[in-house]
């Protein structure tokens, strides 16, 4: 029944059990990890039990039989890697979605991590124009970032519009459950801002195989590292949606008979997620790999597992919000959050950029509470009034995410927006900046 | 000759091994594949089955490989030159291993074997000794490396011979011991232990008495951890633990400290790295880097190495605490090894307690806690590890396993609120919900008075008063509204925001904010309380916000400059000015 094709290619034709995801059948020599080709479709090892191997097939075994051709192919999974990846757009297994071949050297996806002291420390900001980013949190190179977002708000526009104003040599995208609506619209996008040969995609979308999504992020970061380390390139990846990334997670989990932990996620969930976000690095000779994900939420529950698992991998969060004041999206700033922003606010932005941002949010704090006091009846003081008023005032000119501008003119519209609401005192900011930046009387 | 056995089945890092020979549970054994050898750890024996958790990925591994056991448990090498290392959870010096990318398979020395020390003598040819007791001494940057009779010695031993004074390396003989039966071994300055054991080298453990010094007010002043005691520190993801871990690793009055970054993110041990060797130590004046150790296990790093990881800290601790030292070790996050104790459970098919966690899992972590103390060593002298784990509960629910668990076994207890995180209230630290069991010791009491003063503890306990009735009276007006209170009640709520301001809110990125000494907290404290027993002088609720705001802001400008400068005091006098304002003679 075993007959050799090529060198390390085995062939078997009795598989003994199958499930939705999953075949077993006997076999020796099997590598962990291994791929082999199951009646046409790509499959896995993911367990070797003595002399039985069960294979996790990402398109799913509907009508596989149980004669069904399985080919060992004697390696993981791998992606070629080379110039030629830029500009085009790929599977989850890597292959080009509008066809032909690509010439590069052969890598194995999701290799090993890079040695904690062989790491730089992430120290350059990325300028995004928008001001409910930079100015409150300001992203760096080499960090980990998601949206957590409903699905009826803007965050794949707002990733695009991100990637192409932050000035990387490539942008990767993932696409992972991706609707073909939105695959095309990045596409779009790409080709109108002439980015097109800085882009690479790796795209699955709703109408392919759910467990196929688990390659796609591996893919991204596998050509990302390629870019990062061996070409020292700033390399922004973008993988959107991750959570149904985490939802894929657990059908195969599920399948295995594992026993589910919270919310019926794999109790693996946080490693599994750590080993896609710590791909995230500033490499010492330049080269970075900054990624910007999102974690679709459902009705804003960041308690669910995958966000609750994700905050804590990640360098911060971006929430968006749409303010009704205003009748635009912003960026939320009580939730949201760059935990690298100490490492370039102030040093490669002006000196009083922290504790601007602080007292500006701290405002806005106050104006919640004003409205909460509103809505509840009561009077308002003088000073709730003008809370509201710098409230609003500052959602529209600097949370809103259509602001573009540079960080210097977003501090100086926050002192207009100071002055003309508060003194100095109930600003509180360090006696130095008030001297220098206040706006005075005209 | 030691025991062999095949590999039989292969579930991601947990692997089955059959074997005829003898194997102990915990032995540590390596799995050949390819070029290379995989550690690995015995978690379960069924017959002749084995199972192991592979410390490494199990990519490409086959049936069939073959397995050799090492004979002894997981155990690290001890010895002087492991200050300012960067290990791996299993030891691995990171420095010394190639590449930019970890490497399978790659196992390095923890200790640099040609490295020379100054060896001074202490105990006298004839003497008798125990484990743990103190043979000679070699200068390990600033601190007096003790090389000790190796914990595994058991009863008395004879000092036989004691090497002179001098350069030798870690390998070198420094000591021969002969046991009650004759025989003699050699001691050189290095010696092993296995981590999963604790280190019991040592007279008795009291109860902690004396107070660690952090710098960090809301511990200091309200809830303070004693020397050699237990905390944790639980809260949700972006309300600050790491900043905090990272401050107490700075500032606190340690002579080393020892973090083990367990499963965390790597540009947090990044910043480490790279800070700390720039940092000073305030009070030896070197280099924070010279007294810190670190334990890295990344999130991204092989899940089994992550429980190793909490066990080889500690043990390390352990060793320089039987050095008569004062141990600082943190471990963030405590809840990531208990969830590599869950994969590995899960995989195994155990029957799931709570959260899908092992049943055990509360004792194990009663058990880890119960390491940490103050101990008086067999010669007086004595040492001691303060332990701060933090805790990161699921969906920032303090009611899961974890926290559950780690709140029977600590002492103190600094919750991380995100609503004070939400509104920039840092450290977010929950002045009403955390505790410190140590402010309730007798002999805590004791020493805090006599050295802040006689009033110091009952003040600490007026100022939680405060706190408590300030955020009553706050509920209240948010009830009622501003003018559906009485007056009283603003000023009260005021009066809470002054401390918290003031004492709990502490700027961990200003350079003179961010570590306070006793000194200046018992300065401030007592102006603070002057304020809290004052009374103030409002003709309407009004007036009440501005003017405290105005009292806050000025406390926060005496917290920004330096103790006893210029500026300070000109701070300090603008304070008592706005005090006069209203207070009622």
């Amino acid at each position: 029944m075993e007959k050799d094709t090529k060198a390390f290619q085995r062939v078997y034709t009795k598989l003994f059990q199958l499930t939705k995801a999953t075949v077993s059948l006997k076999a020796s020599g099997i590598g962990n990890e291994e791929l082999a080709i199951v009646d046409g479709r790509l499959a896995q090892v993911v367990k070797i039990m003595g002399d039985i191997v069960t294979l996790q097939v990402f398109a799913g075994t509907e009508g596989i039989a149980t004669d069904a051709e399985v080919i060992f192919t004697g390696k993981a999974p791998t992606l070629k890697v080379g110039e030629d990846l830029a500009g085009r757009f790929f599977n989850a297994y890597g292959e080009p979605i509008d066809g032909g071949q690509i010439m590069g050297e052969e890598r194995e996806i999701g290799g090993p991590s890079v040695n904690p002291v062989r790491r730089k420390q992430p120290s350059e900001f990325i300028a995004t124009g928008i001001a409910g980013i930079d100015l409150n949190n300001a992203l760096v190179t080499g960090q980990k970032i998601p949206f957590f977002a409903d699905p009826d708000q803007p965050y794949n526009q707002v990733m695009a519009m991100v990637a192409l104003r932050a000035e990387a040599d490539k942008i990767i995208l993932g696409g992972v459950g991706l609707t073909n609506d939105d695959y095309l619209y990045f596409k779009q996008v790409f080709d109108d801002a002439g980015a097109l040969d800085r882009i690479v995609g790796f795209i699955n979308t709703t109408e392919n195989p759910p467990v196929e999504r688990l390659l796609v992020p591996d893919m991204a970061l596998a050509a990302a590292e390629y870019y990062a380390a061996e070409k020292n390139q700033k390399v922004l990846v973008l993988l959107t949606d991750l959570t149904l990334y985490a939802d894929a997670l657990s059908i195969v989990s599920n399948r295995m008979d594992q026993i589910p932990s919270k919310d019926s996620m794999p109790g693996s969930l946080y490693s599994d997620l750590a080993r896609l976000y710590e791909k995230a690095v500033q490499f010492p000779d330049g080269g970075s790999i900054t990624i910007i994900a999102v974690t679709s939420l459902s009705s804003g529950d960041i308690t669910h597992a995958i966000p609750d698992n994700t905050g804590y991998i990640t360098e911060g969060q971006l929430f968006l919000r749409k303010d009704s004041d205003i009748g635009k999206v912003i960026v939320d700033p009580f939730r949201s959050l760059s935990r690298l922003k100490q490492l370039v606010i102030g040093k490669k932005t002006r000196e009083d950029h922290p504790q601007v941002m602080n007292a500006a949010v701290r405002l806005y704090a106050d104006a919640a509470n004003a409205k909460t006091k509103l809505e509840n009846g009561f009077d308002l003081t003088d000073y709730d009034e003008r809370t509201l008023e710098f409230a609003k005032a500052y959602s529209e000119k600097l949370l809103a995410i259509d602001v573009n501008i540079e960080v210097d003119q977003m501090l100086e519209t926050a002192y207009e927006l100071f002055s003309k609401n508060f003194s100095p005192v109930e600003v509180g900011l360090k006696k130095e900046f008030v001297d220098q930046y206040w706006k005075k009387d005209e | 000759m030691s025991s062999i056995g095949k590999v039989t089945g292969i579930i991601a890092n947990l692997v089955i091994v059959e074997t005829d020979d003898r194997v102990a549970q915990n032995e540590i054994c390596f799995i050949k594949h390819d070029n290379t050898r995989l550690m690995a750890e015995v978690i379960k024996i069924m017959g002749q089955k084995v199972y192991v958790q592979v410390f490494e990925s199990t990519r490409g591994l086959k049936v069939g490989s073959e397995v050799e056991f090492a004979g002894h448990m997981l155990e690290v090498t001890l010895g002087p030159g492991l200050l300012s290392k960067n290990f791996d959870g299993l030891q691995n010096d990171l420095d010394k291993m190639e590449g930019v990318f970890l490497k399978r398979g790659e196992y390095t020395e923890p200790l640099d074997k040609d490295k020379e020390f100054e060896f001074t003598p202490i105990v006298k040819e004839g003497g008798s000794v125990i484990a743990g007791d103190w043979l000679g001494e070699v200068k390990e940057n600033w601190i007096g490396h003790k090389i000790m009779v190796p914990f595994v010695f058991k009863d008395e031993y004879t000092v036989k011979s004691i090497t002179k004074e001098g350069t030798y390396k870690i390998h070198d003989t420094m000591a021969v011991l002969t046991d009650k039966d004759g025989k003699e071994h050699k001691v050189t300055m290095v010696q092993k232990w296995p981590v999963k054991v604790p280190v019991r080298a040592f007279k008795e453990k009291p109860r902690p008495f004396k107070v660690l010094e952090t710098g960090v007010r809301v511990f200091d002043t309200l809830n303070p951890i004693a020397e050699g005691g237990t905390g944790f520190i639980p809260g949700p993801f972006g309300s600050g633990k790491t900043v905090l871990q990272h401050a107490l690793s700075k500032q606190a009055e340690a002579d080393l400290v020892i973090i083990a970054a367990c499963g965390e993110r790597a540009n947090e041990v990044v910043e480490i790295f790279t800070e700390f060797p720039e940092l000073e130590d305030p009070r030896t004046g070197r280099a924070l880097m010279e007294r810190t150790t670190i334990i890295a296990n990344t999130s991204n790093m092989p899940v089994a190495a992550r429980e190793a990881s909490v066990y080889t800290a500690m043990t390390l601790a352990e060793y320089y605490r039987t050095m008569g030292l004062k141990v600082l070790l943190l471990a963030d996050s405590t809840s990531r090894w208990a969830q590599a104790l869950r994969e590995m459970s899960n995989r195994m098919e155990e029957l799931p307690g709570p959260d899908g966690f092992p049943m055990d899992l509360p004792a194990i972590i009663s058990n880890f806690y119960s390491r940490a103390g103050y101990v008086y060593l067999n010669n007086g002298e004595t040492g001691s590890i303060t332990f701060i784990g933090t805790v990161s509960p699921a969906g920032g629910n303090l009611k899961e396993p974890v926290t559950e668990s780690t709140k029977k076994a600590a002492r103190c207890f600094y919750a991380l609120s995100q609503q004070r995180a939400d509104s920039k209230r840092y450290p977010a630290i929950d002045p009403i919900e955390s505790y410190s069991k140590y402010l309730e010791y007798p002999e805590i009491i004791e020493y805090l008075n006599k050295n802040n003063g006689e009033n110091w503890v009952s003040n600490v306990l007026y100022v939680k008063d405060v706190l408590l009735r300030s955020k009553e009276s706050y509920e209240q007006i948010n009830i009622l509204g501003d003018d559906g209170v009485p007056l009283e009640y603003h000023i009260t709520f005021w009066k809470g925001e002054v401390v918290d301001f003031a004492i709990s809110q502490q700027d961990a990125f200003d350079k003179i904010d961010s570590s306070t000494d006793f000194k200046r907290q018992r300065y401030m404290l007592e102006k603070i309380i002057d304020v809290l027993k004052a009374d103030f002088k409002f003709n309407s609720f009004e007036e009440v916000n501005p003017y405290f705001k105005k009292l806050i802001n000025q406390f926060k400008q005496m917290n920004y400059s330096e103790f006893d400068s210029d500026k300070f005091k000109n701070n300090e006098k603008e304070l008592e000015v706005i005090i006069k304002e209203r207070k009622v003679a």
